[in-house]
């Protein structure tokens, strides 16, 4: 198995540490923080914090390199193919998604990295959170089909 | 504005999209953070990566937190999740556990979250991300201004 090698396993690790620390050095980690870049109501009084949007473009800046330095290489260094979604129908499964985990993201200031990141200084309440996001999670494979030959066919 | 801090965030957002350009050019995989969570879950396929990737996530958060505290919270600042707006009348726990659903839910059949269309889909130039980005963004602010949580 490639994913147990390693140089594998040492990439993932190198990663969740750099993105870890990116979380906490941003301050995303912070829910009240999120919330307050995604108060619009505060534009007006000037109490509106734009930090999240100085996270969100160099992060995609960085990223955006390296995918166009992997569009050069036939494969990642330690796996034989780029694992790319193939799915590309924009249909009612990815609008609803993403308005349901708004409404959430928007009644606590916590997306999934936040969520995780925590644990490192965990305040009151967040394992209840994150038994919640499980059980969402969990519910929501039950409804989406499983599998990436299922997933390809209901694209064509 | 005095909250705005807009080089803390460019420097930690700089190393979000250094771990999610290791991942990929490493591994051929997208760092967002709901999928490599949720394929935890059966029928979990490949689970050992995963796990040490999410490990050192918390490692990496409780590491930066030690060697620079007074950037706030999770440093000299405790962390702190946001009470329910006031005036709802409902109480904490029920509503962590309906936000921590409807995002585990919607990140599941919507296929990402803020790092995995965020990042990850915009980097791409993928038109799924680009909506879903657009989507959450847009009622996440709505549901801000609704509640008036903050």
């Amino acid at each position: 198995m490639a994913n147990l090698r390693p140089p594998y396993l040492a990439t993932s690790a190198l990663s969740g540490l750099l993105f870890g620390a990116g979380l906490y050095v941003s301050q995303m980690v912070d829910p009240l923080k999120v919330l307050r870049f995604l108060d619009f109501t505060a534009i007006p009084t000037g109490g509106w914090d734009p930090s999240l949007a100085f996270v969100i473009v160099p992060a995609i800046l960085v990223m955006f390199i390296a995918v166009r330095i992997g569009r050069r290489r036939p494969a990642p260094l330690f796996d034989t193919e780029f694992h790319e979604p193939e799915y590309k129908r924009i249909d009612a499964r990815l609008v609803g998604g993403a308005a349901l985990f708004g409404v959430g993201w928007g009644m606590s200031g916590i997306c999934p990295g936040p969520a995780i990141a925590l644990l490192a200084f965990p305040p009151d309440g967040i394992w209840l959170f994150l038994a919640a996001l499980v059980a969402g999670s969990y519910a929501g494979s039950l409804i989406v089909p499983s599998g990436h030959s299922k997933r390809l066919a209901d694209a064509k | 504005m005095e909250s705005f801090t807009p080089l803390s965030a460019a420097l930690g957002g700089s190393l979000i999209g250094l771990a999610a350009a290791v991942l990929w050019l490493g591994n051929g995989r997208l760092a967002g953070i709901s999928g490599i969570f949720g394929q935890l879950l059966p029928p979990a396929q490949t689970v050992v990566w995963r796990l040490v990737f999410l490990v050192a996530l918390v490692a990496g958060a409780w590491a930066a937190s030690r060697l620079f505290p007074a950037l706030g919270v999770g440093g000299v600042e405790p962390a702190a999740l946001v009470p329910p707006p006031a005036a709802w009348g409902v109480p904490p726990p029920v509503w962590l556990i309906v936000a921590g659903l409807l995002i585990g839910f919607g990140t599941k059949i919507g296929n990402g979250c803020t790092s995995g269309h965020g990042v990850c889909g915009l980097a791409r130039l993928s038109r799924r991300s680009a909506v879903a980005v657009a989507v959450f963004f847009g009622v996440a602010i709505l549901t801000v201004t609704v509640t008036g949580i903050v």
